[in-house]
């Protein structure tokens, strides 16, 4: 029994490091047999090698990992890379020369002509007499330099410098593009915060107005929950806020709906404690809410019921807001969600977007309805995703 | 007979929690009482239901019966462990906003990889603490109904997976709460009755000469088994999975505190209770076909009768339902980590699904294979294996900015894959005889200073590797929440 476990432990601890090695390996292996092949291979692989650190922009860190494998693209003792206002990295041999490589960039920056100049150099075994000196260029504006440093000059080595730096050029444009992705994604989640819709607004004030003389203390009471609802609504700080506190949220509203609506407005809440710590997007429940008091109920005869249900489902939450209004028609809903049509209220699109922008496309939310069939409007969120606190 | 009746009523009571729900979230129209928070005492008492597992109710009484006053530090330790936690871990950990130790390693490192890295050795730590739950179920079956000794082990594991599938173990808090006081219960109760059996027997003490009341006794290399197991219980207990998700229900760091401290109590409470059950054993020494059955025969044996059996299916009931929240405990953390960072299939209900039987059906082998080791010596080698792995990860995580991305890996690789081995020769194969045996049975002593050393060492070699926004991070662990400071915006992953 006990060599046969011996072996066995053995057996996996060596098998699996040899198993992942091989795999690793047989990728190699795999290249082309005949030597133009495998230099194709060769430039594309230092080529795609060099890729990742430039996709950060022209950075010190990036430049400085990149520089190796475009050295080795250009076959090169040296080479340096400035950006507009300073050398960013000289890799090579040679390193007496890096005092002077921003000074041979120089004019190259100013008017973006390629240069190739003969350097002159005491140490008699330095293999470095020459450079070629090409502009690192994104809209037409020059943003740096990227020189060779070598024993001679050709035709053909300008060529190549240059068509490296055509190349560092399109990485350098795509980490523009990322970064103006990033930055759009950004002003996307504040753009898509928050709204309180403004038929809200009048229909308090209007409800509000109306008990001012009838029953002034409970006009009071409600301006105050008023006042409450909207400071939460038009806090600045923050993307994120805890399920309790957005209960709370909607607790408010909801009293204000109700001095509208009286006995005809019925909710029921269903909450497991577990979750009302949850970090959730900033007010991601109470559009749902709204727009079941809307749509459902405003349009009815009787008594309209609401339910909201907050479960915990291990590592996410779900919670679900369901009315027993009128419903709406599927097709409709999906192109208010797909974007196609303008839905009238600002609720369910909004909500659905910003869920979608945080979490991922397979956190959307998800609509049950049908003309005369209520709706029911069910969503989940992750109890943790990086970044996603409350402050 | 009256022990069946009462496995059945409490596999039968956690079947229907698992068919049914449980509808403790309340319905209400009032958002005040839907809003209420889970209260600290709540809160502690589902963590000690979930936590004290076989080897607290059953395994514990044994090795104290067969070992003497040495094995005192298992209890100590396994409540000790919650002191650390509470100085060192609780508040910090609830501020990070992680649910599970993989998501604390992402939040505090930012990188998936020492993410995976934390999961797999959640899933390690799980299967080891699984294992002997299996085992001991099967023992405890087969001295009721005289069955083979797997088919206790296939009842438990059987229960806990479809519980699991079915979605009955979420939710369930004050279901786990009220195991808390049913495990109180099932001990103190019938140890009143045998406290007062033992006073009409004329309170007899231990035989003359007994070495077994004093300390460094027991074992082999007892100096070196102590300060390990010490070591061991009370690093580890931060870093077991079912412990940590039960913080998050916490509201804020201060909560968490709050709760960590309440744990402590009634641990402190629940451990002296199978102390006095091993004294009682020693005094009547008992024979028995293993330490961990002392519990079960120690009240028949005492107070005799139809009362003695009524007691004796008391302990088994209890002792059932400690297997049972104990496992779906870790079956619940162990089917999500896997499902989520290791299968990673499209589809997130069937990966969750297949990671739920996968995760029950590989201690159950195990459980089936390895050698019966005592149930409490098993659960320790889970506690070594997280002590040498996220212990050093969440204090050096939470009060050291120079942790690097590399270090963490290192040191989580270095010290969690020794101890895991170390776990998995001495279940297997084990135990052996020796020095080896004690470094292999025992090896918290040994890792948990070379998990610590290797995070260390090579963070500070790598410094170039600390994550970008740790000084955020830092804010946001150490701040309290009533105070209003900048603690960053959300970015969206770039990649």
């Amino acid at each position: 029994m006990e060599p046969l476990v011996a072996v066995l432990v053995v057996a996996a601890l060596v098998g699996v490091p040899a198993v992942v090695l091989w795999r690793v390996l047989s990728g190699r292996r795999e290249l082309g047999s005949g030597p133009a092949e495998r230099a194709t291979f060769e430039t594309l692989h230092t080529a795609s090698l060099a890729a990742p650190p430039l996709r950060a922009g022209l950075t010190q860190a990036g430049v400085l990992k990149a520089s190796r494998h475009l050295r080795q693209l250009l076959g090169s003792p040296a080479i340096a890379i400035t950006n507009a206002e300073e050398l960013l990295v000289y890799d090579g041999t040679g390193d007496h020369h890096a005092r002077e490589a921003f000074d041979h960039a120089a004019s190259t920056l100013k008017d973006g002509r390629i240069q190739v100049l003969q350097l002159s150099c005491t140490q008699p075994e330095c293999p470095i007499r020459h450079a070629v000196v090409v502009p690192l260029t994104t809209d037409d504006r020059v943003v740096g330099s990227l020189a060779a440093y070598g024993d001679h000059t050709s035709a053909g080595l300008v060529r190549a410098v240059q068509e490296v730096a055509r190349w560092v050029d399109s990485q350098l444009e795509l980490a523009e593009l990322d970064r103006s992705r990033t930055l759009l994604m950004e002003a996307e989640v504040r753009a898509l915060r928050a709204q309180i819709s403004p038929h809200f607004i009048y229909n308090s004030l209007t409800t509000i107005a109306s008990f001012v003389r009838t029953d002034p203390e409970r006009a009071r009471e409600l301006l105050i929950d008023f006042a409450d609802f909207t400071r939460y609504s038009f806090r600045r700080h923050g993307d994120y806020t805890t399920l309790a506190e957005e209960l709370r949220s909607i607790d408010r509203y909801l009293t204000l709906e109700r001095a509208r609506f009286g006995d005809q407005l019925q909710v029921t809440l269903r909450i497991a404690p577990e979750v009302l710590a949850v970090a959730v997007p900033f007010l991601c429940i109470q559009p749902l809410v709204e727009n079941a008091v809307r749509h459902g109920l405003e349009s009815k005869p009787g008594v309209g019921r609401i339910s909201i249900v907050a479960e915990d489902a291990g590592s996410e939450c779900s919670i679900t807001v369901e009315d027993d209004g009128l419903g709406m028609d599927p097709e409709h809903l999906r192109r208010v969600l797909a974007g196609e049509e303008r839905a009238t209220g600002v609720g369910l699109a909004n909500v659905d977007e910003r869920l979608r922008q945080v979490y991922g496309d397979e956190f959307g939310l998800v609509v049950e309805t049908g003309k005369g069939a209520g709706t029911k409007v069910s969503m989940r969120m992750p109890k943790y995703r990086p970044g996603v606190t409350v402050r | 007979m009256s022990s069946l009746v009462a496995i059945v009523l409490v596999v039968l009571a956690a079947v229907l929690i698992g068919a049914f729900g449980v509808r403790v979230s309340r319905t209400t129209s009032d958002f005040y009482v839907a809003s209420r928070t889970v209260t600290p005492l709540w809160n502690a008492s589902a963590i000690g239901g979930e936590y004290l597992s076989a080897a607290s109710f059953l395994g514990i009484a044994g090795l104290i019966l067969t070992y003497g006053a040495d094995m005192l530090w298992l209890p100590v330790g396994w409540t000790g462990g919650y002191l650390v936690l509470l100085v060192l871990v609780s508040a910090p950990l609830r501020r990070s906003g992680a649910y599970t130790l993989p998501d604390f390693a992402e939040a505090r490192l930012e990188s998936m990889v020492v993410r995976r890295v934390s999961s797999v050795l959640v899933v390690l730590i799980g299967w080891l603490y699984l294992m002997p739950q299996f085992q001991s179920a099967g023992m405890v079956f087969r001295a009721i109904t005289g069955a083979p000794a797997w088919a206790g082990g296939l009842l438990v594991a059987g229960v806990v997976a479809v519980n699991v599938l079915s979605g009955g173990m979420k939710s369930i808090t004050f279901v786990q709460a009220f195991q808390y006081w049913l495990k109180l219960t099932a001990l103190a109760v019938p140890l009143v009755f045998m406290l007062l059996a033992w006073r009409a027997d004329g309170a007899p003490g231990l035989q003359a000469g007994d070495p077994w009341a004093l300390p460094l006794h027991g074992r082999e290399h007892p100096v070196y088994a102590t300060y390990s197991l010490i070591l061991a219980t009370f690093l580890g207990t931060m870093g077991l999975p079912h412990v940590l998700v039960r913080f998050y229900t916490n509201p804020d760091g201060r909560a968490a505190r709050r709760t960590t401290l309440v744990v402590l109590s009634l641990l402190g409470a629940f451990y002296l209770l199978p102390s006095i059950y091993g004294y009682l054993g020693r005094v009547y020494s008992l024979s028995l076909d293993g330490p961990d059955s002392v519990v079960l025969a120690l009240p028949g044996h005492l107070v005799g009768g139809v009362a003695g059996e009524l007691l004796t299916a008391l302990v088994t009931g209890g002792a059932f339902a400690a297997f049972l929240s104990t496992s779906s405990g870790l079956a619940v953390s162990v089917a999500g980590v896997l499902g989520q960072d290791i299968l990673r299939f499209t589809d997130g209900v069937r990966s969750f699904r297949v990671a739920t039987v996968i995760g029950v059906a590989v201690p159950f082998g195990l459980a089936v294979v390895a050698r019966a080791l005592p149930v409490a010596d098993v659960v320790g080698l889970a506690f070594a294996v997280a002590a040498s792995s996220f212990c050093p990860l969440l204090v050096l995580g939470i009060w050291w900015r120079r942790l690097t991305t590399s270090g963490a890996i290192a040191g989580l690789l270095a010290g969690g894959g020794l101890a895991a081995v170390a776990g998995l020769v001495t279940v297997v194969g084990g135990p052996h005889g020796g020095w080896a045996g004690a470094l292999l049975a025992q090896p918290a002593a040994w890792t948990v200073p070379i998990s610590f050393s290797v995070m260390v060492v090579v963070s500070l070699l790598t410094p170039g590797r600390t994550p970008p926004n740790v000084a955020r991070t830092m804010v946001r662990l150490h701040t309290p929440e009533t105070l209003d400071v900048d603690r960053g915006d959300w970015r969206p992953r770039s990649s």
